[in-house]
């Protein structure tokens, strides 16, 4: 038994310095684009969400009945399934990146809507009420005296939610989107040398590590119970 | 549309989709308990009275928090093999999932324990029941059931992620569905198991929406 | 031409009805307020009170009957009824203060945004308001910061500065500690000093008898007696009214 010997065939086969050299660039740039996917989805998915929160807010029943629905289709179906479903299942299919982008920020939309709803409901009627008393609309209502109440039990929720659904973006490596698990898992191909994927796997700790302790920070600082969340 | 949703192919890839749903529920089966398992051993830990054990824990659910489950999975499944040891899909998500979704799990049971008020298990220990006795008839049922919502939530979302099995070539529905579509040029199975997913999950999603409220605080 | 000397009344609601699913809870209710006068709903609990001055206001809308403010017919669906609003104060008997904002931006959020009046032009109005009910002091406060009995007076003086033609208070002292009550009546004391026309449910009844034009006893959704304070508290009509003052003397 020789331990140095099997060290060194792990170290050639995880840690080799020749072909983490030739392919740190592929999964820098895969470290570009993920970012770059999850600011997308982070914005249009959270800004769709509070639309939708928003228009239920009218409180016309057949919508209200409608956006429940949907929101609910999109809480049961596994991310996975609706990229696949968008990129191999659309007549004309969007790029790989742009499903990938619609299919979390749609997700996201969902659970985003479910968060901002429940933050405007906790809000007491008496707020309204007496924004309205004083002339308000409804909008301005909204925008003036709820959201702000609401927003603050609507961060520690959606902070966590947002950062699970960011983490989805490595199933854009399904459909050939070069973002940091694409890029280490062809890379490890094209080597046959697991390197790549060790350092890709380094590359999402740096990313999110970060951000799940931010995210534990949030939910001490202003939630009242810790919800973590998960995709 | 029709090329979307074609009823003789999703008729003749049934048996193969069938098969798909029942092995997703198998493959539910083994990791929600594993998730669990991992879940309330990391929970109880971190109750340790030694710091760095509670530290560890911390350290532990962060990482395995921060990685993305599917990242996880093809490190185990991609990468072993490179130090000689080849694990099939089943086994890797099993060794996945136990990591990860145990440190979700984790989290929840343990703000479960912490919301529990310090003077229910002060007043158990003061009766002569011992720790174990205390954690386990006192503790932890009213944990359980304060975090009810978000354990239902979170089991939820482990099995949406059994779809990852596909990626790993365990013959789940997702997988079926894939295959299907390749053999058939058409993707109408995937729109077939996506419908079966919705039907089968769609009533947790509304079991959750009645948790939720019920949990809601009244005002 | 005729001349008279009634004046038309500032609010003119008749007939009013609404219900809440099976529960009837207005049964055909007619108030009339003159200008001017002030008002005082008594009743037992759930017999309608809060919903009768909701209405007034359209925060509830009624069934069926007819709600005329100023002039402004209410239940026109022409009538723009955030404008309506804005001439008819309300007072809650939960403050119904917003916590996100100060004293100041409480009373000038609806002064900048409904009555369209600058950031500036709002805050001396503001201020104005809140040295009104005795608070120009706690301006920056936010409602926390503040007593039940201030923040009422905060309430009051965010429906004053509106400039209202008419104010309704829904038992602005009942959820206030019995030493702050005086404050707040004080404040509707000189708010009836000054003129304004004002709607009260409220159980106070030595406010009642010094101040009130009128009292209305409502029982069941419906009007049962209404007379001056002396009457309805000294020798009712009704054998109900006479119980229920008894209660409230008790
Ligand atoms: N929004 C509502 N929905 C259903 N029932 C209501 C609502 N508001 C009031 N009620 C009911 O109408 C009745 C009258 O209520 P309210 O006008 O608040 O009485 P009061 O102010 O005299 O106590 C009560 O039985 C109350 O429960
Ligand atoms: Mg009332």
């Amino acid at each position: 038994m020789n331990i140095r010997g099997s060290w060194d065939r792990f170290a050639d086969a995880f840690l080799n310095g020749r072909v983490l050299a030739k392919y740190w660039p592929d999964i820098l740039a895969g470290l570009g684009v993920t970012i770059e996917l999850a600011v997308l989805i982070v914005i249009t998915g959270i800004a769709a969400g509070l639309a939708l929160a928003l228009l239920r807010c009218l409180g016309w029943r057949g919508l209200n009945w409608v956006i429940v629905q949907v929101v609910d289709l999109f809480r049961a179906l596994p991310p996975l399934v609706i990229l696949v479903l968008i990129y191999f299942g659309l007549p004309r299919a969007p790029s790989g990146f742009v499903s990938t982008w619609i299919s979390l920020a749609l997700v996201l939309a969902a659970f985003a809507e479910e968060i901002f709803w429940a933050g405007i409901v906790s809000v007491p009627k008496g707020q309204w009420e007496a924004a309205r008393s004083t002339g308000l609309r409804l909008g301005q209502t909204l925008r003036l005296v709820v959201l702000p109440q609401a927003l603050r039990v609507t961060i520690p929720p959606l902070t966590n939610r947002a950062i699970a659904i960011t983490k989805g973006t490595a199933l854009g490596s399904v459909v050939a989107v070069s973002e940091v698990l694409g890029a280490a898992s062809s890379a490890m191909s094209n080597s046959y040398n697991a390197s790549p994927l060790l350092l890709g796997a380094g590359a999402y700790l740096v990313l999110f590590v970060p951000v799940v302790v931010l995210g534990r920070f949030v939910e001490r600082r202003l939630g009242p119970t810790a919800k973590p969340n998960h995709v | 549309m029709s090329d979307f949703f074609d009823a003789g192919i999703i008729l003749a890839a049934w048996p193969m989709l069938w098969r798909g749903l029942l092995t997703t529920l198998a493959l539910s089966a083994l990791v929600v308990p594993l998730g669990l398992a991992a879940g309330f051993g990391l929970a109880l830990l971190s109750t340790s009275r030694s710091r760095a054990v509670r530290w560890g824990v911390i350290g532990w659910t962060d990482l395995f928090r921060a990685f993305p489950p599917l990242v996880l999975l093809i490190l185990l499944y991609g990468g072993l093999p490179f130090a000689g040891l080849e694990l099939g899909g089943v086994a890797c998500m099993a060794i996945a999932f136990f990591l990860n979704t145990g440190s979700y799990y984790s989290e929840v049971i343990r703000a479960g324990m912490e919301s529990v008020p310090p003077g229910q298990s002060e007043a158990a220990r003061s009766l002569g029941l011992g720790t174990w006795q205390t954690l386990r008839t006192i503790v932890l049922p009213q944990a359980l059931r304060r975090v009810l919502p978000d354990l239902v939530s979170n089991t939820l979302e482990v099995v949406k992620l059994t779809s990852l099995a596909s990626v790993v070539a365990v013959p789940e529905l997702l997988y079926q569905a894939r295959q299907a579509q390749s053999l058939t040029y058409n993707p109408s199975p995937i729109f077939a198991a996506a419908v079966l997913y919705a039907v089968a999950l769609w009533p947790f999603v509304k079991i959750l929406r009645r948790l939720e409220q019920r949990a809601a605080p009244s005002r | 031409m005729t001349t008279t000397t009634r004046v038309a009344p500032l609010i003119d609601a008749r007939g009013l009805h609404k219900h809440f699913g099976p529960l009837h809870v207005l049964k055909g209710v007619d108030l009339m307020v003159a200008p001017r006068e002030l008002v005082v709903v008594i009743g037992p609990s759930g017999s309608g009170k809060s919903t009768l001055l909701r209405c007034l206001n359209l925060l509830e809308t009624p069934d069926s009957g007819s709600v005329v403010v100023d002039g402004i017919d209410l239940m026109d669906p022409r009538t723009d009824i955030n404008l309506a609003r804005q001439r008819i104060g309300m007072v809650f008997q939960s403050f119904n203060l917003y916590p996100t904002m100060s004293a100041l931006g409480n009373v000038t959020l609806a002064l900048r945004h409904v009555a369209g009046k600058s950031a500036a032009e709002a805050d001396v109005l503001g201020m104005a308001a809140l040295a009104r009910v005795g608070l120009a002091d706690r301006a920056g406060h936010r409602p926390h910061q503040l007593s039940g009995g201030q923040q009422q007076r905060v309430a009051i003086a965010r429906a004053v500065a509106l400039e209202p033609r008419a104010m309704l208070f829904d038992e602005p002292t009942s959820s206030l500690d019995p030493e702050l009550v005086g404050s707040v009546l004080a404040v509707m004391r000189e708010l009836r000093a000054d003129g304004m026309t004002m709607v009260v449910v409220s159980h106070e009844m030595g406010f009642a008898r010094a101040a009130a034009d009128r009292v209305v006893f409502m029982e069941d959704g419906a009007i049962v007696e209404q007379g001056p304070p002396d009457a309805i508290f000294g020798d009712a009509t009704h054998s109900r009214t006479r119980a229920f003052v008894g209660q409230i003397r008790a």
